[in-house]
């Protein structure tokens, strides 16, 4: 898994033990302390980000607000996900199939029950939580490889139950609730800016609820299980409620995902038997460009592979055969070039810079102190 | 002429320099012992000799150059490295972890004479041949690697820390086989270690290294006896 | 009864394909510790190439080799290039990026080199069948598969078990590290497994192919998700197992389409329900190795 900063200086077991930095003594802490300008920056951009997000829907087409939305519900799946594999390394590339049980939820909901949209996602919350705590179970008992592995079967498996118990318009699995059961609640707005905005809405909250759970006890002891599963349970973490409480939590996730999706996309599709593993795919692969294991990490990765997708289609008139080679190149490329993901390298870099300019302080504060007779090393 | 010879190294892990300016010796048939503190830089000076860190200065096998040479070339030179954690194969057996340590010898018929001869010094390591290697315990692991870094028939062995999470008796048992090998092969030895006592027992030469330089040096049962070395560095 | 049987061997037909890719799957895994999604898609573009040999007028045998020969050096130098740097910044989710990368990329080439036109590869088996019992009769393709298979498994047990090569192959894949301290060059056993399992792979590709009255870029894709199946329930380090495996799986695959209807459409259920089940009961898989994890 990639490094966290502050665990740097930790040894692993049967290694050589590090001599410690004797520079900026910092209290080992579990996130990097930053200097204040780095601080200053980061809120500034930080603010400039928010504004540009919400101005967005106002500024650009339809076309692109759909694409910008569908980067949202990516974000929000691939941050479930990152929870999983990222804090607690538990392996799945079945999260399509959560992703699967939310869109359905929310389009049966509306189209066999004429449920009204917004209420239909919480329910997709919990009944994909649900599901993810039936997984989550049995993927107790096994590990690493083997999980991913039955996740894998859960993706190709759910458009087959989906084919087998949905029954939409022609008796295909497929169902297109009607547009006006997304239209606009607030006046004003168009159909595409709503969704866009309701979408960024639950990223937000979902995001900072995310930051507080990793950042909090759970989250810690999530950590641990990850980083050394048998000494977190001698220290009392359990592990099987810790295991199945996160897996339970990053399905909710992929769920509320699924269930924007037919908002966004107006459609929840069981007709394409691989549809589902793909998903699977795009959100590790946003959790992974993005930073695993970074809270901002995945909703980057999502804005960045859907941007990239976009552009290679672009790119490539008239051979579109090679656009999945030249994005399946583009992957490899960028894992190599920022092997934390874009997160990861850029926090490493400020956390050099920042480390650069304390030494340069502590070098000239040494200079400019008299000589003492009890030398500090 | 000194079988291995150290000549002002220095080198760490990336920006962090562990070593500064090492002078260090084996003998042929000698035991040295290096001691020191964790975090002294002891399993890094191993590290240098076998390769696994870059280094300056020099490194000298029998009169050879072996500074910059990779772990596999410093290997097939004859330097046997038991790493702190022992490097158990633990899917293979434990007859395979034998094996693996003479993979690099072409004579067949003495590779199984020295099976014999190893599951006889250790016989715990016969019953348990077929056994999965990481299910054993500690100190049985430890034999393990001592005995597999024995099949590669090397003339320098480097053992790290081998006292490392053993029970006190296990340990004894495992130094008076090193002795034993010492004194029958006139295979030379370098222990890094920070049980003292009894590496210093079976040692000729003996090193403190203290925060990446050696602080004191001498014949081992002189830094055995010396109480003022004892109690600063050796802690008993 | 006859139904029973037939439905059977169609089974093992099916179960010896997706035993040959589980066997290039588990090799990999074995001596690299690497799941290598882009299997199939590397299959994929070695039978193309061992089709288009053919197409030259060389003999299928030949076609086959030659294509094993140029399989096992690509797999070579994708372990050397994309895998090795990744493994050895210890990133294993970024090795599986690379393998989706490839995934993707791979099939995508092929098409673009090849073509999207179904083509028919030819066999190096007689063709017709033969009969086994009663009425039931088998494809003597699928027999040939059969002995192929069972001949790689044998010349790989040997290999991994009864030589220095193999014992270097094994040292390699259990611990790194300390294998390097032993002399051994982890870095060329690696490319070495690599190789091996593409060139594996490029013969089960071909002989799958040449099975079918003509294949196209789809032809691995369904069965990369059973030959996943089988790999995970034969345990992910046994040779013998993927074989094994990959028969339960193909049998009882053809078994639940023929004779329960309530999983009519999703019959995949079937092998993915069976590992579930195997795996809560035998977390290392029907023939894995009980790792005892010590701290």
């Amino acid at each position: 898994m990639s490094d966290q900063p502050g665990a740097a200086l930790e040894p692993a077991i049967g290694d050589a033990p590090l001599v410690a930095e004797p520079v900026t003594a910092a209290r080992p802490t579990l996130w990097p302390t930053v200097p204040r300008p780095v601080l200053v920056a980061r809120v500034v951009i930080g603010v400039a980000i928010a504004v540009a997000a919400v101005y967005a829907p106002f500024y650009f087409e339809p076309a692109m607000n759909r694409v910008l939305s569908q980067a949202i519900y990516i974000a929000i799946a691939a941050m479930g996900l990152n929870l999983l594999t990222g804090f607690n390394g538990q392996v799945s590339i079945g999260h399509g199939a959560f992703f699967g049980v939310g869109a359905f939820t929310s389009a049966i909901l509306i189209v066999d029950h004429g449920w009204s949209y917004e209420p239909t996602i919480v329910v997709a919350a919990l009944l994909a939580g649900g599901v993810g705590v039936l997984v989550g179970v049995p993927a107790l008992r096994v590990r690493g490889l083997y999980l991913a592995l039955v996740t894998l079967g859960l993706a190709v498996l759910f458009p087959r139950v989906a084919q087998k118990f949905v029954d939409g318009v022609g008796g295909v699995a497929l169902l297109r609730p009607p547009r006006a059961s997304f239209s606009s609640l607030i006046e004003g707005l168009d159909d595409d800016q709503w969704a866009y905005l309701l979408s960024l809405a639950i990223l937000v909250v979902l995001f900072v609820a995310a930051r507080n759970l990793v950042r909090g006890r759970v989250g810690r002891a999530m950590i641990a299980v990850r980083d050394q599963e048998i000494a977190a349970t001698t220290v009392g973490v359990g592990l099987a409620g810790t295991k199945v409480a996160t897996f339970a939590i990053s399905a909710a996730y992929a769920g509320v995902a699924g269930s924007l999706s037919v908002m966004v996309d107006g459609i929840a599709d069981g007709t394409n038997p691989i549809l589902y593993f793909q998903r699977s795919i795009e959100f590790l692969v946003a959790v992974v460009i993005g930073g695993a294991a970074t809270i901002l990490g995945p909703a980057v990765g999502a804005l960045l592979l859907v941007l990239l997708r976009r552009n290679t289609e672009d790119l490539i008139e008239g051979k579109e055969i090679l656009a999945p080679a030249i994005f399946g190149a583009a992957l490899i490329a960028i894992v190599f070039i920022l092997p934390e993901g874009v997160v990861g390298g850029v926090r490493r870099l400020l956390a050099r810079l920042g480390r650069r300019s304390a030494a340069r302080a502590a070098v000239a504060a040494a200079a400019s102190t008299p000589p003492n007779a009890n030398d500090s090393q | 002429m000194s079988l291995l010879e150290l000549r002002d190294v220095a080198g760490g892990y990336g920006p962090v320099q562990v070593l500064h300016d090492i002078d260090l010796s084996v003998d042929p048939g000698h035991v040295a012992v290096v001691l020191g503190a964790n975090g002294a830089g002891k399993t890094t000076t191993l590290r240098a000799i076998s390769g696994l860190i870059p280094i300056r200065g020099d490194i000298r096998f029998d009169g050879e150059s072996i500074a910059g040479k990779g772990p596999e070339a410093v290997s097939r030179l004859g330097i046997a490295h038991v790493p702190q954690g022992r490097g158990t194969f633990s899917e293979l057996s434990v007859e395979d972890n034998l094996r693996v340590g003479a993979v690099n010898r072409t004579d067949n018929g003495d590779i199984e004479r020295d099976l014999k001869r190893w599951y006889e010094v250790f016989p715990r390591l016969g019953e348990r041949r077929r056994q999965e290697a990481g299910s054993m315990s500690g100190g049985e692991q430890q034999m393990l690697a001592l005995a597999r870094a024995m099949m590669a028939r090397p003339r320098l062995l480097l053992l790290d820390e081998p006292s490392l999470g053993l029970a006190p008796l296990v340990t004894r048992e495992l130094f008076a086989r090193l002795s034993d090998i010492n004194r029958d092969e006139g295979l030379s030895i370098l222990v890094v270690e920070q049980n003292a006592n009894l590496a210093l027992d079976i040692g000729h030469w003996g090193y403190v290294l203290e925060t990446g330089r050696i602080a004191v040096q001498g014949p081992a049962h002189q830094l055995h006896d010396d109480e003022a070395v004892r109690q600063a560095y050796l802690g008993f | 009864m006859q139904l029973f049987i037939e439905q059977v061997l169609n089974g093992v037909g099916n179960g010896v394909v997706y035993g040959s890719v589980a066997l290039a799957l588990v090799l990999i895994f074995r001596t690299t510790g690497v799941l290598n999604f882009a299997q199939g898609e590397m299959a994929l573009f070695s039978t193309y190439i061992s089709w288009k040999l053919t197409t030259t007028g060389m003999p299928v045998v030949a076609a086959i080799a030659i294509s094993m020969a140029i399989a096992f050096v690509a797999g070579a130098l994708i372990e050397r290039t994309l895998i090795r740097p990744m493994a050895e910044a210890r990133s294993p989710l970024n090795v599986v990026i690379i393998t989706l990368g490839l995934f993707l990329g791979l099939n995508s080439v092929a098409q673009l080199a090849f073509g999207t036109d179904p083509q028919r590869m030819p066999s190096p088996f007689p063709s017709g069948s033969v009969s086994l019992i009663g009425d039931a009769r088998i494809q003597k393709d699928t027999i040939g598969l059969v002995v192929v298979l069972l001949a790689e498994c044998l010349a790989l047990w040997l290999l991994l078990n009864r030589t220095t090569l193999g014992l270097k192959l094994r040292a390699v894949a259990a611990n790194p590290d300390s294998a390097r301290l032993h002399g051994i060059r982890a870095g060329s056993m690696l490319m070495l497994g690599w190789a091996m399992s593409a060139a594996l792979g490029a013969v089960a590709g071909s002989l799958v192919a040449a099975e079918r009255t003509a294949f196209d870029s789809s032809l691995m894709q369904t069965i990369l998700v059973y030959a996943l199946a089988a790999a995970a329930l034969g345990g992910f380090d046994s040779i013998w197992g993927a074989i094994v495996a990959g028969l339960v799986v193909g049998v009882a695959d053809g078994l639940t389409i023929q004779y329960v209807d309530a999983l009519d459409g999703i019959e995949v259920v079937l092998p993915l329900a069976l590992i579930l089940v195997v795996l809560v009961v035998m977390p290392n898989g029907l023939f894995g190795k009980r790792t005892v994890e010590r701290v």
